[in-house]
Protein backbone atom coordinates (compact mmCIF):
# COMPACT_ATOMS: atom_id res chain seq x y z
CA UNK A 1 0.00 0.00 0.00
CA UNK A 2 1.49 2.93 -0.84
CA UNK A 3 1.43 6.78 1.28
CA UNK A 4 -1.24 8.09 -0.14
CA UNK A 5 -3.81 5.40 0.00
CA UNK A 6 -2.86 4.89 3.53
CA UNK A 7 -3.35 8.51 4.60
CA UNK A 8 -7.17 8.43 2.66
CA UNK A 9 -8.08 5.41 4.18
CA UNK A 10 -6.82 7.17 7.99
CA UNK A 11 -9.28 10.23 6.58
CA UNK A 12 -11.93 7.99 5.60
CA UNK A 13 -12.26 6.32 8.98
CA UNK A 14 -12.12 9.71 10.70
CA UNK A 15 -14.23 11.48 8.37
CA UNK A 16 -17.05 8.31 8.85
CA UNK A 17 -16.34 7.50 12.71
CA UNK A 18 -16.53 11.22 13.94
CA UNK A 19 -19.62 11.85 11.63
CA UNK A 20 -21.14 8.60 13.91
CA UNK A 21 -19.82 10.14 17.18
CA UNK A 22 -21.12 13.41 17.08
CA UNK A 23 -24.26 11.93 16.25
CA UNK A 24 -24.40 9.74 19.43
CA UNK A 25 -23.27 12.63 21.42
CA UNK A 26 -26.29 14.26 20.46
CA UNK A 27 -28.53 11.52 21.66
CA UNK A 28 -29.25 9.20 18.60
CA UNK A 29 -28.33 6.27 20.53
CA UNK A 30 -27.78 3.83 16.90
CA UNK A 31 -25.08 6.43 15.41
CA UNK A 32 -23.53 6.02 18.90
CA UNK A 33 -23.54 2.03 18.55
CA UNK A 34 -22.19 2.31 14.80
CA UNK A 35 -19.35 4.46 16.14
CA UNK A 36 -18.61 1.95 19.38
CA UNK A 37 -18.58 -1.15 16.73
CA UNK A 38 -16.52 0.67 14.23
CA UNK A 39 -14.24 2.48 16.72
CA UNK A 40 -13.52 -1.19 18.77
CA UNK A 41 -12.26 -2.60 14.62
CA UNK A 42 -9.80 -0.15 14.96
CA UNK A 43 -8.87 -0.26 18.88
CA UNK A 44 -8.03 -4.11 17.61
CA UNK A 45 -6.19 -3.53 15.32
CA UNK A 46 -4.00 -0.91 17.21
CA UNK A 47 -3.72 -2.93 20.21
CA UNK A 48 -2.79 -6.62 18.66
CA UNK A 49 0.05 -4.63 16.51
CA UNK A 50 1.47 -3.47 20.50
CA UNK A 51 1.02 -6.43 22.24
CA UNK A 52 2.52 -8.75 20.66
CA UNK A 53 3.26 -11.44 23.37
CA UNK A 54 -0.09 -10.56 25.19
CA UNK A 55 -2.47 -11.02 22.81
CA UNK A 56 -5.07 -12.42 25.71
CA UNK A 57 -5.57 -8.71 27.07
CA UNK A 58 -6.22 -7.37 23.84
CA UNK A 59 -9.85 -7.67 24.72
CA UNK A 60 -9.82 -6.61 28.02
CA UNK A 61 -8.18 -3.67 26.53
CA UNK A 62 -10.39 -2.93 24.43
CA UNK A 63 -13.47 -3.13 26.72
CA UNK A 64 -11.25 -0.49 29.47
CA UNK A 65 -10.77 2.06 26.35
CA UNK A 66 -14.31 1.66 25.10
CA UNK A 67 -15.70 2.23 28.73
CA UNK A 68 -13.43 5.14 29.00
CA UNK A 69 -14.34 6.53 25.79
CA UNK A 70 -17.64 6.56 26.84
CA UNK A 71 -17.28 8.01 30.11
CA UNK A 72 -14.87 11.18 28.41
CA UNK A 73 -17.26 11.40 25.63
CA UNK A 74 -18.39 14.96 27.19
CA UNK A 75 -14.93 16.17 27.13
CA UNK A 76 -14.62 15.87 22.82
CA UNK A 77 -15.07 19.17 21.29
CA UNK A 78 -16.30 18.24 17.51
CA UNK A 79 -13.78 21.07 15.99
CA UNK A 80 -11.55 18.75 16.80
CA UNK A 81 -9.90 15.74 15.29
CA UNK A 82 -11.48 12.60 16.44
CA UNK A 83 -8.16 10.64 16.08
CA UNK A 84 -5.60 12.68 18.30
CA UNK A 85 -8.71 12.34 21.29
CA UNK A 86 -9.25 8.93 21.09
CA UNK A 87 -5.51 8.21 20.20
CA UNK A 88 -4.76 9.78 23.87
CA UNK A 89 -7.39 8.07 25.66
CA UNK A 90 -5.75 4.40 23.89
CA UNK A 91 -2.46 5.43 25.07
CA UNK A 92 -3.33 6.93 28.55
CA UNK A 93 -4.89 3.19 29.11
CA UNK A 94 -2.01 1.74 27.44
CA UNK A 95 0.80 3.17 29.58
CA UNK A 96 -1.94 1.98 32.51
CA UNK A 97 -1.84 -1.47 31.85
CA UNK A 98 2.00 -1.60 31.27
CA UNK A 99 2.60 0.45 34.59
CA UNK A 100 0.03 -2.16 36.23
CA UNK A 101 1.39 -5.10 34.21
CA UNK A 102 5.24 -4.37 34.80
CA UNK A 103 4.10 -4.15 39.22
CA UNK A 104 2.38 -7.28 38.75
CA UNK A 105 5.46 -8.98 37.24
CA UNK A 106 7.85 -8.16 39.67
CA UNK A 107 5.59 -9.40 42.42
CA UNK A 108 5.15 -12.94 40.73
CA UNK A 109 8.13 -14.86 39.80
CA UNK A 110 6.96 -16.69 36.56
CA UNK A 111 7.40 -20.06 38.08
CA UNK A 112 4.25 -21.50 36.44
CA UNK A 113 5.86 -21.30 32.99
CA UNK A 114 4.99 -25.14 31.99
CA UNK A 115 1.73 -25.45 33.72
CA UNK A 116 0.55 -22.16 31.71
CA UNK A 117 0.86 -24.36 28.32
CA UNK A 118 -2.81 -25.81 29.19
CA UNK A 119 -4.02 -22.80 31.24
CA UNK A 120 -5.59 -21.06 28.28
CA UNK A 121 -7.47 -22.62 25.40
CA UNK A 122 -7.79 -21.30 21.20
CA UNK A 123 -11.76 -21.14 21.20
CA UNK A 124 -11.47 -18.32 24.27
CA UNK A 125 -8.87 -16.50 22.86
CA UNK A 126 -11.12 -13.43 21.50
CA UNK A 127 -13.20 -13.27 24.77
CA UNK A 128 -12.27 -11.19 27.41
CA UNK A 129 -10.54 -12.51 30.33
CA UNK A 130 -12.23 -10.44 32.17
CA UNK A 131 -16.00 -11.26 33.84
CA UNK A 132 -17.70 -7.40 32.99
CA UNK A 133 -21.01 -9.18 34.72
CA UNK A 134 -18.80 -9.97 37.96
CA UNK A 135 -17.77 -6.40 37.96
CA UNK A 136 -21.28 -5.02 37.70
CA UNK A 137 -22.64 -7.15 40.48
CA UNK A 138 -19.93 -5.80 43.15
CA UNK A 139 -21.51 -2.18 42.83
CA UNK A 140 -23.36 -0.84 45.06
CA UNK A 141 -27.20 -0.89 44.45
CA UNK A 142 -28.16 2.38 43.80
CA UNK A 143 -25.31 2.15 40.93
CA UNK A 144 -25.91 -1.65 39.42
CA UNK A 145 -29.92 -1.48 39.42
CA UNK A 146 -29.77 1.80 37.22
CA UNK A 147 -27.81 0.13 35.08
CA UNK A 148 -29.06 -3.02 35.05
CA UNK A 149 -32.91 -1.36 34.30
CA UNK A 150 -31.51 1.35 31.76
CA UNK A 151 -28.31 -0.36 29.86
CA UNK A 152 -29.05 -3.86 30.38
CA UNK A 153 -33.16 -4.06 29.41
CA UNK A 154 -33.35 -1.02 28.12
CA UNK A 155 -36.14 0.68 30.09
CA UNK A 156 -36.28 4.80 30.14
CA UNK A 157 -35.20 6.51 33.01
CA UNK A 158 -38.92 6.86 34.25
CA UNK A 159 -39.61 2.92 33.99
CA UNK A 160 -36.25 2.71 35.95
CA UNK A 161 -37.28 5.11 38.96
CA UNK A 162 -40.51 3.61 39.30
CA UNK A 163 -39.15 0.67 39.60
CA UNK A 164 -36.13 1.14 41.73
CA UNK A 165 -38.01 3.92 43.73
CA UNK A 166 -35.13 6.04 43.20
CA UNK A 167 -35.78 9.85 41.74
CA UNK A 168 -35.06 10.12 37.78
CA UNK A 169 -32.13 12.13 38.55
CA UNK A 170 -30.69 9.66 41.13
CA UNK A 171 -31.06 6.95 38.47
CA UNK A 172 -29.31 9.15 35.38
CA UNK A 173 -26.29 9.66 38.69
CA UNK A 174 -26.48 6.10 39.34
CA UNK A 175 -25.69 5.27 35.49
CA UNK A 176 -23.06 7.71 35.00
CA UNK A 177 -20.96 6.90 38.61
CA UNK A 178 -21.74 3.30 37.96
CA UNK A 179 -19.38 3.29 34.85
CA UNK A 180 -17.23 5.48 36.45
CA UNK A 181 -16.85 3.26 39.24
CA UNK A 182 -16.44 -0.16 36.74
CA UNK A 183 -13.76 1.58 34.93
CA UNK A 184 -11.81 2.00 37.82
CA UNK A 185 -12.49 -1.41 39.26
CA UNK A 186 -11.16 -2.62 35.48
CA UNK A 187 -7.70 -1.38 36.39
CA UNK A 188 -7.41 -2.49 40.04
CA UNK A 189 -8.32 -6.10 38.84
CA UNK A 190 -6.78 -6.20 35.58
CA UNK B 1 -19.53 -10.31 29.04
CA UNK B 2 -18.53 -10.30 25.26
CA UNK B 3 -17.51 -7.02 23.88
CA UNK B 4 -20.48 -6.07 21.60
CA UNK B 5 -22.55 -6.64 24.86
CA UNK B 6 -20.72 -4.12 26.39
CA UNK B 7 -21.08 -1.72 22.87
CA UNK B 8 -24.42 -2.20 23.44
CA UNK B 9 -24.85 -1.35 26.68
CA UNK B 10 -22.94 1.81 26.41
CA UNK B 11 -24.90 2.87 24.00
CA UNK B 12 -28.60 1.90 25.19
CA UNK B 13 -29.99 4.67 26.59
CA UNK B 14 -26.73 6.91 25.96
CA UNK B 15 -28.46 10.40 26.78
CA UNK B 16 -27.11 13.49 24.68
CA UNK B 17 -24.25 14.95 26.62
CA UNK B 18 -23.64 18.52 28.40
CA UNK B 19 -21.58 20.62 25.59
CA UNK B 20 -20.39 23.12 28.60
CA UNK B 21 -19.26 20.12 31.30
CA UNK B 22 -16.28 21.64 31.24
CA UNK B 23 -16.56 25.31 30.95
CA UNK B 24 -19.48 25.06 33.96
CA UNK B 25 -17.19 22.66 36.05
CA UNK B 26 -14.37 25.41 36.13
CA UNK B 27 -16.42 28.13 36.66
CA UNK B 28 -17.97 26.23 39.61
CA UNK B 29 -14.17 25.38 40.51
CA UNK B 30 -13.06 29.16 40.31
CA UNK B 31 -15.97 30.38 42.36
CA UNK B 32 -15.71 28.13 45.30
CA UNK B 33 -11.97 28.34 45.16
CA UNK B 34 -12.41 31.94 45.32
CA UNK B 35 -14.57 32.50 47.59
CA UNK B 36 -12.67 29.96 50.18
CA UNK B 37 -9.66 31.61 50.08
CA UNK B 38 -11.05 34.95 50.62
CA UNK B 39 -13.18 34.16 53.39
CA UNK B 40 -10.33 31.79 55.05
CA UNK B 41 -7.92 34.94 54.77
CA UNK B 42 -10.74 37.37 56.00
CA UNK B 43 -10.94 35.12 59.18
CA UNK B 44 -7.53 33.68 60.00
CA UNK B 45 -5.46 36.49 58.88
CA UNK B 46 -7.70 39.54 58.44
CA UNK B 47 -8.04 42.17 55.48
CA UNK B 48 -4.93 44.50 55.77
CA UNK B 49 -6.57 48.17 57.68
CA UNK B 50 -5.08 50.26 55.48
CA UNK B 51 -6.03 48.47 52.21
CA UNK B 52 -8.30 51.39 50.56
CA UNK B 53 -5.51 53.82 50.40
CA UNK B 54 -3.58 50.92 49.47
CA UNK B 55 -5.61 49.94 46.85
CA UNK B 56 -5.14 53.51 45.02
CA UNK B 57 -1.60 52.98 44.42
CA UNK B 58 -0.18 50.90 41.72
CA UNK B 59 2.18 49.46 43.48
CA UNK B 60 -0.89 47.69 44.88
CA UNK B 61 -1.94 46.60 41.48
CA UNK B 62 1.34 45.68 40.27
CA UNK B 63 1.39 43.21 43.47
CA UNK B 64 -2.08 41.56 42.21
CA UNK B 65 -0.96 41.51 38.54
CA UNK B 66 1.53 38.89 39.04
CA UNK B 67 -1.11 36.13 40.68
CA UNK B 68 -3.53 36.73 38.40
CA UNK B 69 -1.75 36.71 35.41
CA UNK B 70 -0.05 33.36 36.45
CA UNK B 71 -3.80 32.52 37.77
CA UNK B 72 -4.54 33.01 33.60
CA UNK B 73 -2.14 31.04 32.36
CA UNK B 74 -2.38 28.60 35.04
CA UNK B 75 -6.31 28.00 34.01
CA UNK B 76 -5.65 27.87 30.09
CA UNK B 77 -2.68 25.24 31.16
CA UNK B 78 -5.10 23.17 33.34
CA UNK B 79 -8.25 23.85 30.79
CA UNK B 80 -6.43 22.36 28.47
CA UNK B 81 -5.03 18.94 30.26
CA UNK B 82 -8.27 18.19 31.26
CA UNK B 83 -9.15 16.89 27.98
CA UNK B 84 -7.37 14.25 26.11
CA UNK B 85 -5.48 15.24 23.28
CA UNK B 86 -5.24 18.50 23.61
CA UNK B 87 -1.55 19.61 24.40
CA UNK B 88 -0.54 22.75 26.59
CA UNK B 89 1.59 24.32 24.29
CA UNK B 90 1.26 27.87 24.44
CA UNK B 91 -0.44 27.94 27.84
CA UNK B 92 3.10 26.80 30.00
CA UNK B 93 4.57 30.31 28.03
CA UNK B 94 1.43 32.35 28.82
CA UNK B 95 2.37 30.59 32.80
CA UNK B 96 6.26 30.90 32.30
CA UNK B 97 6.13 35.35 31.35
CA UNK B 98 4.88 36.67 34.62
CA UNK B 99 7.47 34.65 36.59
CA UNK B 100 10.43 35.96 33.86
CA UNK B 101 9.41 39.34 33.83
CA UNK B 102 8.88 39.31 38.05
CA UNK B 103 12.44 38.33 38.45
CA UNK B 104 13.65 40.60 35.78
CA UNK B 105 12.54 43.24 37.79
CA UNK B 106 13.47 41.97 41.16
CA UNK B 107 17.16 41.50 39.81
CA UNK B 108 17.28 45.20 38.79
CA UNK B 109 15.88 46.56 41.82
CA UNK B 110 17.83 44.34 44.11
CA UNK B 111 21.04 45.64 41.85
CA UNK B 112 20.05 49.35 42.65
CA UNK B 113 19.02 49.09 45.75
CA UNK B 114 21.76 50.34 48.38
CA UNK B 115 23.95 47.46 49.87
CA UNK B 116 22.27 47.30 52.91
CA UNK B 117 18.88 47.84 52.15
CA UNK B 118 19.27 44.61 49.62
CA UNK B 119 18.15 42.03 52.17
CA UNK B 120 15.02 43.31 53.53
CA UNK B 121 14.12 44.15 50.68
CA UNK B 122 13.53 40.43 49.67
CA UNK B 123 12.88 39.14 52.92
CA UNK B 124 10.36 41.80 54.21
CA UNK B 125 9.27 41.52 57.87
CA UNK B 126 7.04 38.03 56.83
CA UNK B 127 9.06 35.90 54.76
CA UNK B 128 9.01 33.06 57.11
CA UNK B 129 5.16 32.49 57.33
CA UNK B 130 4.54 33.92 53.46
CA UNK B 131 4.80 30.95 51.79
CA UNK B 132 2.93 28.56 54.05
CA UNK B 133 -0.33 31.04 54.66
CA UNK B 134 -0.20 31.29 50.32
CA UNK B 135 -0.38 26.63 50.84
CA UNK B 136 -2.81 27.20 53.52
CA UNK B 137 -5.60 29.20 51.39
CA UNK B 138 -5.16 27.09 48.74
CA UNK B 139 -6.70 24.33 50.09
CA UNK B 140 -10.55 25.31 49.29
CA UNK B 141 -9.53 26.03 45.55
CA UNK B 142 -7.31 22.97 45.41
CA UNK B 143 -10.07 20.29 46.81
CA UNK B 144 -12.45 22.86 44.18
CA UNK B 145 -9.92 22.41 41.05
CA UNK B 146 -9.42 18.62 42.00
CA UNK B 147 -12.97 17.70 42.07
CA UNK B 148 -13.66 19.59 38.14
CA UNK B 149 -10.40 17.77 36.50
CA UNK B 150 -11.96 14.45 38.09
CA UNK B 151 -15.14 14.95 36.45
CA UNK B 152 -12.88 15.22 33.04
CA UNK B 153 -10.91 13.15 31.40
CA UNK B 154 -7.11 14.53 32.22
CA UNK B 155 -4.40 11.88 30.67
CA UNK B 156 -1.57 13.50 31.30
CA UNK B 157 -2.33 13.11 35.59
CA UNK B 158 0.86 14.83 36.62
CA UNK B 159 0.93 17.95 34.61
CA UNK B 160 -2.52 17.82 35.23
CA UNK B 161 -2.35 17.82 38.57
CA UNK B 162 0.88 20.75 38.84
CA UNK B 163 -1.19 22.92 36.25
CA UNK B 164 -4.39 22.86 38.99
CA UNK B 165 -2.61 23.15 42.03
CA UNK B 166 -0.73 26.17 40.80
CA UNK B 167 -4.67 27.67 39.07
CA UNK B 168 -5.79 26.99 42.98
CA UNK B 169 -2.75 28.84 44.51
CA UNK B 170 -3.23 31.75 42.43
CA UNK B 171 -6.58 32.14 43.07
CA UNK B 172 -5.02 32.48 47.34
CA UNK B 173 -2.53 34.50 46.33
CA UNK B 174 -4.97 36.67 44.92
CA UNK B 175 -7.03 36.76 48.46
CA UNK B 176 -4.01 36.82 50.08
CA UNK B 177 -2.86 39.94 48.59
CA UNK B 178 -5.35 41.61 50.66
CA UNK B 179 -4.07 40.75 53.58
CA UNK B 180 -0.59 40.73 52.92
CA UNK B 181 1.41 44.01 54.15
CA UNK B 182 4.58 43.44 52.04
CA UNK B 183 5.06 46.33 48.86
CA UNK B 184 8.67 45.12 47.48
CA UNK B 185 8.62 43.44 44.23
CA UNK B 186 11.55 41.68 45.34
CA UNK B 187 9.37 39.81 48.15
CA UNK B 188 6.75 38.74 45.52
CA UNK B 189 9.26 38.02 43.30
CA UNK B 190 10.83 34.65 45.81
CA UNK B 191 7.80 34.16 48.53
CA UNK B 192 4.73 34.81 46.54
CA UNK B 193 6.02 32.67 43.91
CA UNK B 194 7.29 29.94 46.73
CA UNK B 195 3.89 30.25 48.18
CA UNK B 196 2.36 29.33 44.63
CA UNK B 197 5.00 26.61 43.75
CA UNK B 198 3.94 24.27 47.22
CA UNK B 199 0.34 23.47 46.04
CA UNK B 200 1.61 23.11 42.67
CA UNK B 201 4.15 20.60 43.56
CA UNK B 202 1.43 19.08 45.74
CA UNK B 203 -0.72 18.83 43.19
CA UNK B 204 1.99 16.94 40.66
CA UNK B 205 2.65 14.96 43.47
CA UNK B 206 -1.01 13.53 44.24
CA UNK B 207 -2.28 14.01 40.58
CA UNK B 208 -1.32 10.19 39.49
CA UNK B 209 -3.45 9.13 42.52
CA UNK B 210 -5.92 11.08 42.23
CA UNK B 211 -6.94 11.23 38.86
CA UNK B 212 -6.54 8.61 37.75
CA UNK B 213 -9.88 7.03 35.81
Amino acid sequence: MNRTTGNELVRGAEERLKALFVRGLAGDTAAYHAFLADLTAHLRGFLRKRLFHLQDDVEDLVQEILLAVHNGRHTYRPDEPLTAWVHAIARYKLTDYFRARSRREALNTPLDDELEIFATSDAEAADARRDLSTLLDQLPDRQRLPILHVKLQGLSVTETAKLTGLSESAVKVGVHRGLKALALKFQNGS
Amino acid sequence: MKTEDLITLLATGAAPVDRHALARRFSLALLAGGIGSTLLMALVFGVRPDLASVAATAVFWLKVALPFFIGIGALAATVRLARPGVAPGYAWAALAWPVVAVWIAAIVLVWLAPADTRLPLVLGKTWRVCPLNIAFLSVPGFIAVFWALRGLAPTRLRAAGFAGGLLASATATLAYCLHCPEMALPFWAVWYLLGMAIPACVGAWLGPRLLRW
